[in-house]
């Protein structure tokens, strides 16, 4: 099978417009996956899929992954012109000092499909897309057009993660009911509190325990 | 119960199911099936229109055993999720764990002993062959069969129970395999008790062949039943026996060479029709397959250790990266997918269930068919609930 | 001697010897009480609902076929249908999507009616009790008569809680403070049903049935 950086020039030759990126992957599997920019994602696919060469007409896998805000904290040297008073006599001097600096790289939601051929028998190649960010612009394009076993797993998706993918016939929470607010598999998400009663309880669940009880004893004591 | 409407869009792989023309009131009646129904092989659901005896919509509803593996993988360590896996797919505890521990090398690089090889073979085609007899059982028993046929599956699924709980401790979670190797040796006791087992099969098959294969009543149902197409099928992600019904030949066990499969001689059998005597013929013959293997495998079982010297269970922590893990379960295939940020936990754990998608083309086979044969349709897809919902 | 002593007011049985009882027995003649035969009848065809939700459900298949043979106590006949059930077997995880139906196909069940809780699931959450929707046991909503613990208990553990509750069958009283709630005519078999909410359900548990235990470390 052609590798990640011929299948890059393959979609770069074939969908001039797509931005495409290599993501590596440090582990020993070494899968390494091509980021595609969401516009051009479905157009991406479906070379994918029609391309003599690959024919990816099996798509294995579906799934979302979370990424956090993340703050990063970066050492800069700076150059600060302080006044100083040296041997009597005042005078500008330039200090350079490391400073911390703070700034925060936005979170995003990825979508990742993992393709096979049954055709050629080869694989996989691995696909990401990402939100614009956590909140509002959280949209990718469906890909179930394409490949019908992505129907239910990105709805999966969807319920879990809360990613909406465009152009799916039938996007509806798949696991939990209808009604339910929460994306229960975002990292920041809060399970509801019911943990009332812990007979072995260690960890965090002692933790969630405990938490559990103060609440209780603090209302309990403002009834009174 | 709402039958939402599928949204008009552009569909380039596959056609939508075909629209069942109704009776001429027009009138139809919406039944609920499940999640307590006793041939929904558990708690799904399926919201069905009928129109007199015909089904004319059907909208399967999933999650009443959504138990948040997930999740929880997020927050448990590389070893604890083993015994989680456990309870996926919990006819076949052991391929589960195989399918995690595979994916769990595969992420740290590790390497497996030769013997832990083979005993995980071997334990894989005894839960195969387990599995298929108890979905042939259960097909039966929801074709109207009520009991004989599951209990012949049963009384041989409790001889490699045994076998199992001999070894691991436990008849259904077994808990076994390990990153870079299996928990505990196998003895020639063992193995001499595996042999007998084994032997034991083939006259199990042909009694249950004898019993069901040529039944007038089982053919008269069973042929031309919910029948899928082999492009439909690979667009739609169906995999195990489901797909090699339709004539895919795509046997992991032969297109990964995961594991020591390719030393064994074996075929891979092929359905022509698609429909469900072909996926019931599919497992049998399968069955007989793995007997081959085992036969082979409990001939050829080298002496050595079972567990990689430089695997490290406690403080586990495989650097960044990801990894994507695939066998050939009895169901399908199944998946892990491995996020890790080198911590002790996933930073995503991931199931690809193949019971869960192999239902998406459930509506497809069933639409024009009678209530009764949803059933057996249904019944001959071969899920277990656990996984599906996870 | 009497047996039933203080339990029984249609107490025949706690004027009779049992000595003399089975005396009278070898000559053909049969003493009982209404209150054992009746006892005896209902304990010896206890019928469970076909009702399985996870790993534990196979087991309980399991329990059924040649092997174990559960119709050796009388419980072989499981019914589909909760109306003609008189024994729910909450055979593995309930699920806060689930939770609902288990309650209300407790409600549909008729009385007399029994709950076994079969595997740490249907008792705690188990192993799953980390679980977002995952209920921390059922007895959060209907009473539960019998527990078995395990994951999943063996067929043995699941044939223990068979005659775990045919003892207590055996014992129930069909008069007196202690009857059995279906005999009261003011106690009602029905419970509550949760509503699926928009985090969690709704209530989170029925304080009528779940009482937290005090835990003390």
């Amino acid at each position: 099978m052609k590798t990640v950086e011929e299948i890059k020039a393959a979609i770069e030759a074939a969908v001039p417009v797509a931005r495409v990126e290599i993501v590596p992957n440090g582990s020993p599997s070494a899968e390494h996956s091509l980021l595609i920019d969401a516009a051009h994602g479905f157009a991406v696919a479906k070379f994918l899929r029609d391309d003599a060469e690959l024919a990816l007409d099996y798509l294995s896998n579906v799934t979302g992954v979370d990424w956090l805000d993340k703050e990063i904290v970066e050492k800069v040297k700076v150059t600060h012109q302080v006044s100083k008073t040296v041997d009597g006599v005042e005078a500008v001097v330039e200090e350079t000092v490391e400073e911390a600096r703070k700034h925060v790289v936005p979170g995003h939601l990825e979508a990742v499909y993992h393709f096979y051929s049954m055709k050629f028998k080869h694989g996989p190649v691995i696909l990401r897309m990402r939100t614009e960010n956590r909140s509002d612009k959280v949209e990718l394009p469906s890909l179930t057009p394409l490949w019908r076993s992505a129907e239910f797993q990105e709805r999966e998706v969807f319920d879990l993660f809360g990613i909406v993918f465009t152009g799916h016939p039938d996007l509806r929470r798949l696991l939990m009911w209808e009604g339910f607010k929460d994306y229960p598999l975002r990292r920041d998400y809060v399970e509801p509190d019911d943990f009332e009663y812990e007979p072995t309880a260690h960890d965090e669940v002692l933790a969630r325990a405990k938490a559990h009880q103060n609440r209780e004893q603090g209302s309990g004591n403002k009834d009174q | 119960m709402s039958f939402t409407e599928t949204k008009a869009g552009k569909f380039e792989g596959w056609n939508r199911p075909p629209v069942i023309e109704t009776s001429d009131d027009g009138e139809l009646l919406e039944v609920s099936m499940g999640p307590h129904h006793p041939s929904t092989h558990g708690v799904f659901r399926m919201d069905v229109a009928l129109d007199g005896e015909r089904v004319v919509k059907l909208k399967p509803v999933f999650g009443y055993l959504h138990r948040n593996h997930e999740q929880i993988g997020q927050t448990a360590s590389y070893l604890q999720m083993m015994p989680y896996t456990d309870r996926l797919d919990y006819f076949c505890s052991l391929t589960n764990n195989w399918a995690y521990a595979l994916a769990v090398e595969k992420l740290a690089g590790q390497a497996v002993p030769e013997r832990a090889e083979y005993i995980r073979v071997i334990l894989a085609e005894l839960t195969r062959i387990q599995n298929h007899a108890a979905a042939v059982g259960f097909l039966a028993q929801d074709l109207g069969a009520s009991g004989t046929p599951l209990m012949y599956a049963f009384r041989e699924r409790e001889k490699i129970l045994d076998l199992f709980e001999s070894l691991t401790g436990s008849r259904m979670m077994c808990n076994y395999m390990r990153f870079g190797g299996c928990r505990v040796d196998v003895s020639e006791a063992w193995l001499n008790a595996a042999r007998k087992v084994v032997a034991g099969v083939p006259r199990f098959v042909d009694e249950l062949e004898a019993l069901l294969s040529s039944n007038e009543i089982l053919l008269a149902r069973c042929q031309g039943m919910g029948v899928l197409k082999p492009d439909l099928a690979v667009n739609a992600g169906v995999t195990g026996p489901m797909l090699r019904a339709t004539g895919v030949n795509y046997d992991l066990r032969k297109v990964d060479h995961y594991g020591i499969y390719d030393r064994f001689q074996f075929r891979v059998p092929l359905g022509e029709h698609g429909d469900v005597y072909d996926r019931y013929m599919v497992r049998i013959l399968e069955i007989h397959e793995s007997v081959k293997i085992l036969e082979q495998a409990l001939k050829e079982i080298p002496a050595g250790p079972i567990m990689d010297p430089k695997a490290k269970l406690r403080g586990f922590k495989p650097k960044p990266g990801e990894a994507y893990g695939r066998i050939e379960a009895p169901k399908g295939e199944l998946g892990f997918y491995l996020i890790s940020d080198g911590g002790t936990s996933p930073y995503r754990y991931r199931i690809r269930p193949p019971s869960l998608v192999n239902l998406t083309i459930l509506e497809d086979m069933c639409l024009g068919h009678n209530v009764a044969d949803v059933v057996v349709i249904f019944g001959s897809v071969d899920i277990v609930l656990g996984e599906v919902d996870r | 001697m009497g047996v039933g002593e203080g339990s029984a007011d249609l107490g025949l049985n706690s004027n009779i010897d049992q000595n003399l009882k089975i005396e009278m027995g070898k000559q053909g003649i049969f003493v009982t009480t209404i209150e054992e035969l009746y006892n005896w009848g209902r304990r010896s065809s206890v019928w469970p609902m076909q009702f399985g939700l996870a790993c534990c459900a196979i087991e309980m298949i399991a329990t059924t076929m040649a092997r174990y043979d559960l119709a050796r106590f009388g419980a072989e006949v499981f019914r589909p249908s909760p109306r003609q059930a008189d024994l729910m077997i909450v055979s593995g995880t309930v699920t806060k999507k689930m939770a609902p139906q288990v309650v209300r196909l407790y409600n549909q069940m008729a009385e007399p009616k029994y709950v076994i809780a079969m595997g740490a699931c249907a008792i705690s959450g188990g192993p799953f009790k980390q679980g977002y929707n995952v209920l921390k046991g059922i007895d959060r909503y209907i009473p539960v008569d019998v527990h078995i613990p395990g994951c999943p208990p063996r067929p043995e553990a699941l044939m223990e809680a068979f005659m775990t509750l045919q003892k207590k069958i055996d014992g129930q009283s069909l008069t007196g403070e202690d009857r059995p709630r279906y005999h009261d005519a003011e106690a009602t078999g029905e419970f509550p049903v949760p509503e699926p909410g928009e985090h969690d359900l709704e209530p989170s548990s029925n304080p009528l049935v779940w009482i937290t235990p005090v835990v003390i470390r």
